[in-house]
């Protein structure tokens, strides 16, 4: 009899196993992702088919002990457990095994066992165990660990009918599997707990308890059920430490004894381990002149790839943007309708679309790199230049992609398993300078910077020290967040260096496809909405300026060429005489004592909070304010208005005074270095986080810096 | 703590091991859980491990045991005390 209607089955595995692969296969383009609240790991769940029986599959997060140390790894044993979570226990687990890594596989599995549901081993990469010269006798080993055990080939859909068969099989024998047994002074502690105890748990928890000193089943158990248990713990782990066992120790020793137990006579290994084709190429990739020089090209190709791609992406979406405008504008009267279609609708879309391109293509080279193996050795390579930031090697990919830009860079911090280093490269990763920068450095150092001085290496030299803030400054914070607010022991850094292998053109696309899909589900909301509320607030209050503009442009339109530079100049001034009446005016005027300490008047304060939704805004913003319209500042003639409108740019009632000096525009620029100005980096990270918390912190840590480095740069600077 | 650390044996960590050699694990030092992962991942007593190699900047190490490689810090190698086989 089958308990539920459809049953669910798990499928947990070791890290590079082929699991997701093997998940793909038996799910097809039938998958959706759940979410947890308080836990940054995605489930996948996925419904198979198997002669007329539908089965629900759930994917979890790859892991190589279920010895739960974070929430992300307590959901999976609490998943697997049906404990504290809204669905029932899973009706049966398969466990997918490196048929070349036999041992450390199982190492898993037992511990998987003993959590009470039925297990389907499936024994994936024989192929890679063969060409290893090593011989597994399935039917043995089936017997051996009590479980049954299915070859499969989950890049090629080998086996895959079998392994299906097999685990309905297991739902209805219902027959859990015995596993390794703990030592009976260590069963008489787990006894002893269950006394204090206010209420029942696992079996497997009250274990994971005793064995997991500061792990997180401690956290919440002794939370629940008080001082009590704390102290019987306590005393429990002293008299087995006094017996003369290092806890760290007991699991992995029994496990360990068991695994070898049961494969002996099962497993037939060459005498002599051959040279493979991986052992030659990890020798290369990893050597210290070869390695480091392959990595760097391969770093620089990444970032080469994900910079250029924003520029083409761009293009083809500012034309379809000027279209579509054009065609509204010609299809309605001015309005707001009309506005929000053009400015805040149009914008909107543009604004999250304009993502996609650079977050699938580094996602596809993330996969690419993951799927053959080079992920590991990069992070290898890394690690040691990456922990002095506290942080490890597998932070630095997405910190060089936020070189290029954020987004795709915080959503790439997925590789890092480590939840604290993870979310400490997620909160710098801003830091970094992106892209989007670029527009507001060039405008103020064009414009302010006689390009002659240094020996006419002033732009590239301001531009670079900029650049050079964020490298510095990022794992700075790095360093400071780890020691604070993500304070904890210092993460092992273990990490299986796989076998290399060709990557599966499917696994990258999917991974591509995926990302950007999840980009626009879930940031792209977001970042939508507010770019129509900041629309709105720099539409309202209307007054009759968009009458008094449409007349002028109606006017304009009948006159020659040569004869419409009166008629721009008005509508750019009433442009500027609208905005300053704005809601979003009127509250940069009044946050004018704020900036004033950075050099700033009403209208540089105005560009920098409207430029809320993308730090590039405010080039337009500024173009607006100071009554050139907005304009493309590609183009020459319009780059060359605005540059004499900043210089000539003067105090609001103040003619002799210049508004930009030198120090002004520096700590404009600084400003703009440092802040997070950019509603899609804090779409991403509330997307990555789960959480508002900390897209919140990252904005006000990241204004806070940028406001005390503006205010350092301005007075130092105006004291020459 | 852990394990009685014989007097007259030559002290050697993991760590200390040259690239290409090979070393059977003794013993380790301590009882938290850096050995808890690092004993997850089958470091135990008997085992025995080569040494592939060091990363460019001198850490972490690559080492292979029981069918595959692992990379670790030599913080952390630092708590495994092995015996250099010829």
């Amino acid at each position: 009899m089958i308990a539920t209607p459809t049953p669910t089955v798990a499928l947990v595995g070791n890290p590079n196993t082929g699991k997701t692969t093997l998940f793909n296969a038996l799910a097809g383009m039938n998958q959706r992702v759940g979410n947890y609240p308080g836990v940054t790991v995605e489930t996948k769940k996925g419904r198979l088919k198997h002669c007329d029986t539908a089965i629900d599959i759930i994917d979890l997060p790859g892991t190589y002990s279920l010895a739960p140390r974070s929430p992300d790894e307590m959901l999976t044993v609490n998943l697997l457990l049906g404990h504290d979570t809204a669905e029932p226990a899973p009706d049966a687990v398969i466990t997918i095994l490196d048929a070349s890594n036999l041992e450390r596989n199982l190492y898993l599995m037992t511990q998987v066992i003993e959590l009470g549901r039925p297990v389907v081993v499936a024994l994936n990469m024989m192929d890679v165990a063969l060409s290893q010269g090593l011989k597994i006798d399935v039917a043995k080993l089936s017997q051996r660990l009590g479980v049954p055990i299915v070859p499969i080939q989950a890049n090629k859909g080998i086996g895959l009918d079998p392994l299906k068969a097999a685990v309905l099989q297991a739902i209805l024998d219902h027959q859990p599997a015995a596993g390794p047994t703990f030592s009976e002074a260590f069963e008489r502690e787990i006894t002893r707990l269950r006394e204090v105890l206010t209420s029942s748990e696992p079996n497997y928890l009250l274990r994971r308890l005793l064995l997991d000193v500061g792990g997180h089943t401690e956290k919440t158990l002794t939370k629940k059920h008080g001082a009590t248990l704390a102290n019987a713990v306590a005393s429990a782990r002293q008299r087995l430490i006094a017996s003369g066992q290092v806890l760290a120790g007991i699991e992995a020793r029994v496990r360990y004894a068991w695994i070898r137990q049961a494969i002996a006579g099962c497993i037939e290994r060459p005498a002599v381990r051959p040279v493979s084709m991986s052992d030659r190429l990890d020798r290369i990739l990893t050597h210290r002149f070869w390695g480091t020089t392959i990595f760097l090209s391969v770093m620089f190709l990444l970032f080469v790839a994900i910079f250029q791609i924003a520029s083409p992406a761009k293009w083809v979406l500012d034309l379809g943007r000027a279209q579509l405008a054009e065609w509204i504008v010609s299809a309605l009267d001015p309005g707001p309708l009309r506005s929000l279609l053009i400015d805040g609708v149009i914008k909107g879309v543009g604004a999250v679309v304009v993502f996609l391109p650079q977050i699938m293509l580094l996602f596809a080279i993330i996969a690419f790199l993951e799927d053959c193996g080079y992920m590991a050795r990069a992070a290898f390579l890394m690690d040691r230049l990456m922990a002095r930031a506290g942080l490890n090697g597998k932070s630095f990919i997405p910190l060089l992609s936020s070189i290029a830009c954020a987004v795709p860079g915080i959503m790439a911090a997925r590789v890092i398993e480590n939840t604290r280093d993870r979310l400490a490269t997620i909160l710098v990763a801003p830091l970094m300078s992106c892209s989007a920068r670029l527009p507001v450095y060039s405008l103020l150092t064009v414009a302010l910077l006689p390009a002659e001085a240094f020996g006419g290496l002033i732009h590239p030299l301001v531009m670079f020290c900029l650049y050079l803030l964020g490298l510095i400054l990022a794992p700075l914070i790095a360093l400071i967040l780890k020691s604070t607010l993500l304070r904890g022991e210092t993460p092992v850094f273990v990490m299986e260096m796989p076998l290399y292998k060709m990557p599966s053109f499917w696994t990258i696309w999917r991974r591509s496809w995926e990302s950007g899909w999840m980009f626009l589900r879930r940031a792209g909301t977001f970042i939508f909405a507010t770019m129509v509320l900041v629309w709105a607030a720099l539409y309202f209050p209307t007054r009759d300026f968009e009458q008094r503009i449409a007349v002028f442009e109606i006017e304009m339109e009948g006159k020659e060429n040569d004869k419409k530079k009166p008629y721009e100049e008005k509508i750019n001034e009433l442009q500027a005489e609208w905005k300053q009446q704005s809601i979003l005016g009127q509250a940069g005027k009044w946050i004018e004592p704020v900036v004033r300490p950075l050099g700033w008047d009403w209208r540089i304060g105005v560009a920098a909070l409207a430029s809320f939704p993308a730090r590039e805004v405010m080039v337009g913003t500024m173009g607006i304010l100071f009554a050139q319209g907005e304009g493309d500042i590609e183009e020459d003639e319009y780059r060359n208005d605005m540059n004499s409108a900043i210089r000539d740019a003067h105090w609001p009632g103040e003619p002799d005074r210049k508004l930009f000096t030198i120090p002004v525009a520096l700590s404009v620029m600084v400003f703009f270095a440092l802040c997070c100005q950019c509603v899609s980096t804090l779409a991403a990270i509330r997307r990555e986080t789960n959480s508002w918390g900390w897209p919140i912190f990252t904005f006000v840590y990241m204004t806070v810096l940028a406001y005390v480095g503006a205010f350092i740069t301005y007075q130092v600077g105006s004291l020459f | 703590m852990g394990f009685p650390h014989p007097s007259n044996m030559p002290t050697m960590t993991l760590d200390q091991v040259q690239k290409n050699q090979s070393a059977r694990i003794e013993g380790f030092i301590g009882d938290d859980v850096v050995l808890q992962r690092l004993m997850e991942m089958g470091l135990l007593e008997d085992e025995v491990i080569e040494v592939i190699g060091f990363a460019p900047l001198g850490d972490p190490m690559e080492i292979r045991l029981r069918d595959y490689c692992l990379s670790l810090r030599r913080s952390e190698a630092a708590r495994v005390r092995v015996v250099i086989l010829p």
